[in-house]
């Protein structure tokens, strides 16, 4: 019996646990996303490869080094840093000079992640802080797009390597997406070509189609909650449906609202946040319709033909206050939390 | 929602709640065996929730298999009866399983005792009334088989202005590995109706429902072929789920009545009782008995025969696993099941009249729970969705690492969890939420007592 000699583990319950772990998670979203890279590579060639590659390798490369000065462990092996990266890249334009994307990859996780603890208390979804920062910085270079039939594997935009600090060079015409098409041209572009990607814009939110599958996937692996994209893209359809009914003239087809911009990539991939978005279906629900709302009211009566980032932000930074309002309902109370 | 929809595709169940592996297939086929009497048998004078029996012999007595060696101490007590034919060596303290030294009986059995029973006179149940029931449960040493150990005629004793119109009979046996109940459902599915019978009569209840997850649907079919004609019993079968055999959770699905927090089954008219505890009530009570024995799943990985045993109270967990055998790699003896159970610090702990498991872990599942890296709550609200009790562990998880028990307790609800696992189990960061509510739940008790 000399198995039972020895000394025994003792644990607090359960000892059993679900596969389920953050790094699994992570990956899985890092999966959904790359045939979103891929096709960006395939639409924006080296300048999509480029800036994609730039951005994970500078929030990476920051969150290594700030764990290190700070004498921590690495966290970069959680994979939630490469998200970051992926989607900031996704969020820029491809012609952007790569020291600014470089830029905006330290700040994202610098300022966005690290100086609030790190992974798991971030309120703003560090990629979006990134961009956000970015644009407040460069304002004419992050609203510059390539004119998109020059773009292929031979060439690469002249903006792409600029030294860092100088002001960029563009070369030809620069394109425009179809967003800041329809509000300057009053152009709309056709349904079938946002969902395929065979517009202009940023380097990750072009082709609809793609990021919608990959966001069923996240949702049919049960990674991510339904809640939030449907509610946030539901309230965008509905408002602007109404709004277009109303005068169709004036205000854009819920098709090109939905399909149009980083409206899917940031309900997908950045609303769905898990950190800086609230914890109850409920308050879901409630967070995604308030993204949306923001979305229209940004895109058609704001100044900049794109608003998903600030409605996101704005989502981020009221999550809080949901999770405040909305808890679950303890079982055998009533909504009042009275007793049944 | 969901709960609507499980209910459209098939059996009922109650919202949220989590689906382990389930681990039963080894044991569930296995007949039940008896046990041989261990050299010593250590009985602790508290088995129960209540004020522990009062020993009515001594060291030196030599007592009969069945007698009764302590009397209950008051209304919330319940006596213990010897478990084997033999001397009593001494009363002294012995481990348990709740960590506490606690005062037990240390009896030899003589080398040639049996394994009969020494009856005392049967008594014809027809003849008695709600009180004379509850007072032989009581004389009995009936309490909660399922793991609770509350002394089962207090539960039975429905307060004055009260009234219960249905007795729920708990067959779930939602916890991994564990198939006590499986086997007594289907092995002793007389004693189980004629246990409920009585309780029924004790309740004074017009109906009661037994219900058992379709992972058992043999051992439902068996309680349905014995109930016959008896229209006041009925079987029903429930999806699987975890924890379905918590007692909110079951009057919730069989019942669809919610008990308040820090409310009672019988706020809402109904008791719920454990089958394992109705069988044996069915077969001490008209025989006379005390509970002696009880049915005990031991398996798990690092179990040789694994099996369904019907073991002596007062076995040492050493006695147990050195009959049944083990592997080398041992790592955890887990006394209940994987999700609620306690782990065994010691081996000379003895099966008491609460233990429905006795399961041994090896190193493999011990290091793929323990050496994995927790990671910080990324609030993905997976435990928000596991919770039955709908609470958010997340957030109470962020309260407790700061130490604020107070307003987990105040704001959310901290005293409702009944520590069923589910958020912890699912945490993808691996935090152990359970253990931390422990904590802060034992934290605040103490605080209350103080003022």
């Amino acid at each position: 019996m000399s198995a039972l000699a020895k000394t025994l583990d003792i644990r607090s319950s359960p000892h059993i646990g679900a596969p389920a772990s953050v790094d699994k998670i992570m990956l899985n979203v890092v999966l959904a996303l790359s045939p979103v890279c891929l096709f960006a590579v395939f639409r924006f060639g080296w300048a999509g490869l480029l800036v994609i590659t730039t951005s994970v390798a500078a929030c990476v490369l920051t969150e290594h080094v700030l764990c290190r000065l700070n004498r921590k462990a690495t966290t970069i092996n959680d994979w939630s840093v490469v998200i970051t990266g992926l989607l900031l890249g996704l969020v820029l334009p491809p012609s952007l000079p790569l020291w600014m994307v470089a830029v905006g990859g330290v700040l994202g996780v610098g300022i966005g992640k690290f100086l609030f603890g790190g992974l798991g208390y971030n309120p703003f979804n560090p990629a979006l802080v990134g961009r956000a920062l970015l644009q407040a910085a460069f304002p004419a270079a992050m609203t510059t797009w390539p004119n998109i039939r020059g773009a292929s594997f031979s060439t690469l935009p002249s903006s792409t390597l600029s030294l860092p600090l100088t002001k960029p060079t563009y070369d030809g015409l620069s394109g425009a997406t179809p967003l800041a098409d329809w509000k300057f041209n009053q152009a709309y572009t056709n349904t079938g070509d946002l969902l395929l990607g065979l517009t202009g814009g940023s380097t990750g939110e072009t082709c609809t189609l793609l990021i919608l599958l990959g966001g069923l996937y996240l949702i049919a692996t049960r990674t991510m909650s339904w809640h939030t994209p449907l509610a946030t893209l539901t309230t965008v359809a509905c408002l602007s449906g109404a709004l277009h009914l109303y005068d169709a003239t004036r205000y854009p087809s819920p098709q090109f609202m939905l399909f149009s911009g980083g409206l899917m990539l940031g309900a997908m991939f950045m609303a769905t946040d898990m950190v800086a978005s609230p914890i109850t279906a409920q308050g879901r629900w409630l967070y995604g319709t308030l993204i949306g709302l923001l979305v229209v009211v940004i895109r058609i009566w704001g100044g900049m033909p794109e608003g998903v980032m600030y409605a996101i932000l704005i989502g981020n930074a009221a999550s809080p206050q949901i999770d405040r309002w909305i808890q679950p309902r303890v079982f055998g109370t009533t909504a009042r939390g009275r007793a049944t | 929602m969901s709960g609507v929809l499980t209910r459209l595709i098939g059996g009922k169940t109650f919202a949220h709640g989590i689906h382990p592996p389930e681990s039963k297939e080894v044991t569930c086929g296995l007949a039940i065996h008896q046990f041989p009497f261990a050299p010593v048998l250590i009985v602790p004078l508290s088995q129960h929730i209540g004020k522990p029996a009062i020993p009515i012999v001594g060291e030196g007595d030599e007592v009969v298999r069945g007698e009764c060696i302590a009397e209950p101490d008051g209304f919330l007590s319940v006596a213990i009866h010897a478990p084997a034919t033999g001397a009593i060596r001494c009363i002294a303290p012995s481990p348990t399983i709740n960590g506490k030294m606690e005062s037990a009986f240390f009896l030899e059995p003589f080398p040639a005792s049996t394994q009969e029973i020494f009856c005392s006179d049967a008594c014809d149940l027809e003849q008695l009334d709600r009180d004379s029931i509850l007072a032989m449960i009581q004389q009995a040493g009936i309490v909660g088989l399922g793991g609770a150990g509350f002394p089962t005629h207090a539960k039975l004793t429905i307060p004055a202005g009260k009234s219960v119109d249905t007795v729920v009979v708990n067959g779930a046996e939602c916890e991994p590995y564990l198939t006590t109940d499986h086997r007594v459902m289907l092995e002793h599915t007389d004693d189980v109706v004629s246990g409920i019978r009585l309780v029924l009569k004790a309740t004074q209840a017009k109906r009661a429902v037994i219900a058992v997850e379709e992972n058992k649907r043999d051992a439902a079919q068996a309680l349905q072929a014995a109930l016959a004609s008896d229209e006041r019993i009925s079987v029903e079968v429930l999806s699987v789920k975890y924890p379905q055999g918590a007692e909110k959770m079951l009057i919730q699905t069989v019942l669809g009545r919610a008990i308040a927090p820090g409310g009672l089954p019988v706020d809402v008219h109904a008791v719920c009782i454990n089958v394992g505890t109705t069988a044996e009530i069915g077969k001490l009570l008209p025989r006379g008995w005390g509970l002696q024995e009880r049915v005990v799943t031991v398996g798990g990985p690092g179990v040789q025969r694994k099996g369904n045993y019907r073991i002596p109270i007062g076995t040492t967990l050493r006695f147990i696993l050195e009959n049944v055998g083990t592997t080398d790699d041992v790592s955890t003896v887990v006394m209940g099941g994987p999700m609620m159970g306690t782990t065994a610090s010691s081996l000379d702990i003895p099966i008491t009249k609460g233990s429905t498991g006795v399961i041994v872990l090896t190193e493999q599942e011990t290091k793929a729970v323990a050496s994995r890296r927790e990671y910080p709550c990324i609030h993905c609200g997976y435990c928000v969705d596991a919770c039955p009790l709908f609470l958010n562990p997340s957030q109470l998880g962020l309260l407790a690492n700061q130490s604020c028990y107070q307003e987990m307790s105040t704001d959310f609800h901290l005293m409702d969890c009944f520590e069923c696992g589910c958020c912890t189990f699912v945490c993808p960061s691996h935090i152990p939420l359970v253990h931390k509510f422990r904590v802060a739940k034992a934290s605040v008790r103490k605080k209350r007592a103080m003022q």
